[in-house]
């Protein structure tokens, strides 16, 4: 285990060790008091563990790397990320794993709005509650929310699946409540599983794109 | 008043083309989309001219004595500046809007001309990369085939905020030019009508933005020069604040910028002209000591040498093409002048780039008219033009005795009109006059 001390270390330095890690190396990263833009650009299958709250971008474009934050997380966690593992044990501000096309992003406590904005592939897991837009425009993979939603879950979503525990305030644009069936029980119980959140299938329900607004429509201009 | 029979008077304030426009909207109940760029008139570049060396000034020979036209872009940070033989580079456009070979064919017209070519929204595609010497990526707020690895393997990264053609709107590829590489690049279903966004998904005003460019400088070993891109509004202030952020190079694109679609009452009534805007930026990076530190490339509306030897002389150190580009590729050819008016335009006035039917083979997704384009002659016909634009340019610097064409100054123009004048900052042309200079 390589250890890095912020407090010694600067960003680029950080970055530049762990950009150029080999597969299975273990860093540990201290003393981050809330820097932006640490461990980006991750290429291979290293192990890193960031003790302390993260500014903006943490994890930012992550390929292959597991990074584990144990702290609370800024603006643009894991923006991008197109595959890999991040894991925040805290709480997420806006943006969380915005456009990202691949990987796992799990947050254990709550994520603040617009996380998964315009997602395109990546799974998401939120252990606590998720705020407003959250959602918006998504593409593709899987939103998991293990609490309540706010305001304009999936507005104008594309392809994504949204699973929802608890409460969503309200539905964005052209976003429905779907049947749950077998598949995406399937699909839902691996996710829960891999992000490892103890809870019961039956007790989500699903949300996606009713396809209305997939081209333009003037009767539909009402919706916007 | 009508050339037949003189008793019939047009409206000025219903021509015939709003009164069409006025039908159509009435018929269809949607606006109108189109690409291209505003068409209406307004002062620019030809409104300017230069004052040739005389008495007070020698000039240098043509054909003989030197006037060098190379270009660094982005030595403010990065570790690997932008080196370009001439002052002209290609602007973003996405493959998506244009075919797959006219991509190829700007890749290979700006590297045998030797500068800068740049991707658009739906990511980098390999033909174009494989093609270009110098490759611009564009950091667009959709992100469609936004990925590290590309990041890393373009020259430089343009951060987009906007463009001249619609500042403060985003973009919609219509569902007819989603073929299936597009839709898959762009991770969406294809046939579909896809939105570009508006702004970018993860962050929301100038701080954000130094933390953004730290981001990515980060994820590219401080190697790659970041442009900041605008559409010409609030110019001295959005150039400020870019520069504040921390950007290498300010792209700032005027409303005669072009699209591939937008609402046609957001071209031609959003943004304001590429002349006012070249001094702004100027002006602004003047006044924080940027001027020549910073790089000013300027877009919108770019045709001919003196437009480019203008924009110079006003401050900026590049300029950008894109629908002279297009041009010269082929687009608006007399060649397809019965396929034009098959499908209700003619050649010189056809701007349905969103339809996906270009007779040109440019701006289509349909593989039998992308076929019509040559990408090795495209880009021939480029290469030529870029040139044709750089001996231009040339000539007018030696003109004024000037042995590198960053040499031009304001002082080497006067104005046309009083509008011109006033927007440009240089005097009204036989008087010392700039209106709105020293509370006149």
């Amino acid at each position: 285990m390589t250890a890095i001390n912020l407090n010694e270390s600067s960003v680029r330095e950080l970055n530049e060790k762990l950009q150029s890690g080999s597969s299975g190396d273990q860093f540990s990263v201290n003393n981050t008091v809330g820097k932006h833009a640490l461990s980006v650009g991750l290429t291979s299958e290293i192990n890193v563990e960031i003790n302390g709250h993260v500014g903006y971008y943490c994890a930012g474009m992550n390929q292959q790397a597991n990074i584990v934050i144990n702290g609370n997380a800024g603006p643009g966690l894991a923006e991008n990320m197109m595959s890999g593992e991040v894991r925040v044990t805290g709480n997420a501000s806006q943006y969380a794993a915005a456009t990202a096309h691949g990987g796992l992003l799990v947050i254990e406590g709550d994520a603040s709005s617009r996380c998964g904005i315009s997602m395109k592939g990546v799974n998401i897991v939120v252990g606590g509650n998720i705020g407003h837009m959250s959602a918006f425009m998504a593409q593709s993979g899987c939103l998991v929310v293990c609490g309540d939603a706010g305001d304009a879950l999936g507005d104008s979503v594309y392809e994504a699946k949204i699973y929802v525990r608890g409460e969503v305030k309200s539905l964005g644009t052209d976003c429905i409540e779907k049947e749950m069936r077998d598949e995406h029980k399937k699909e839902l119980k691996e996710l829960l599983k891999q992000s490892n959140m103890n809870h019961k299938v039956e007790d989500f329900r699903r949300y996606g794109s009713a396809r209305k607004l997939y081209n333009f429509d003037i009767d539909q201009v009402d919706e916007y | 008043m009508s050339k037949d029979n003189p008793t019939l008077i047009e409206s000025s304030t219903f021509p015939r083309h709003v009164i069409a426009e006025i039908q159509r909207a009435a018929k269809t109940g949607i606006y109108d989309i189109r690409g291209f760029g505003a068409k209406r008139d307004i002062p620019t570049f030809d409104d300017l001219v230069f004052l040739g060396a005389s008495t007070s000034r020698y000039p240098l020979e043509g054909y003989r004595e030197k006037c060098t036209t190379e270009v660094v872009l982005g030595n403010r940070f990065a570790k690997n500046p932008i080196h370009l033989k001439t002052p002209v580079t290609i602007a973003g456009m996405s493959f998506g809007s244009l075919s797959a070979q006219a991509k190829e064919s700007l890749g290979r017209g700006a590297t045998l001309a030797g500068t800068s070519t740049t991707t658009g929204d739906g990511g980098m595609t390999p033909e174009e990369r494989g093609h270009s010497k110098t490759l611009v990526y564009q950091y667009l707020p959709s992100r469609y085939g936004m990925n590290p690895d590309d990041l890393r393997r373009a020259d430089a990264i343009e951060i987009v905020l906007g463009q001249g053609a619609k500042p403060g709107g985003g973009g919609m590829l219509l569902g007819q030019k989603i073929s299936p590489r597009v839709a898959e690049m762009r991770n969406l279903p294809e046939g579909i009508d896809q939105r570009s966004a508006c702004r970018h998904p993860d962050w929301t005003g100038p701080d954000d933005l130094e933390i953004k460019i730290q981001e990515l400088r980060e994820i590219t070993n401080w190697e790659k020069p970041i442009y900041v891109k605008v559409g010409a509004t609030r110019v001295f202030y959005d150039v400020t604040l870019a520069v504040k952020a921390g950007a290498d190079v300010v792209v700032v694109d005027g409303m005669q910028g072009g699209t591939a679609a937008t609402q046609d009452v957001f071209i031609e009534h959003v943004g304001i002209p590429t002349l006012p805007a070249v001094r702004m930026a100027v002006e602004a990076l003047q006044e924080m000591d940027m001027h020549r530190k910073v790089q000013l490339i300027v877009s919108g509306g770019i045709r001919s040498g003196a437009d480019v030897a203008k924009a110079l002389a006003l401050g900026a150190d590049a300029v950008s093409i894109g629908t002279a580009a297009l041009i010269a590729l082929g687009d608006q050819s007399p060649e397809f002048d019965d396929e034009y008016k098959a499908i209700g335009s003619a050649a010189g006035f056809w701007d349905d780039y969103q339809a996906g039917n270009d007779p040109a083979g440019i701006t289509t997704q349909d593989p039998e008219l992308a076929k019509r384009l040559d990408p090795i002659l495209g880009g021939r016909r480029l290469a030529n033009y870029i040139n044709v634009l750089t001996l231009e340019l040339q000539t007018l610097a030696r003109a004024c005795g000037k042995s590198h064409v960053h040499n031009l100054e304001p002082e080497d123009m006067v104005a046309l009109t009083m509008e011109a004048a006033a927007m440009a900052g240089v005097p009204l042309a036989g008087t010392s006059w700039i209106p709105g200079k020293n509370g006149m």
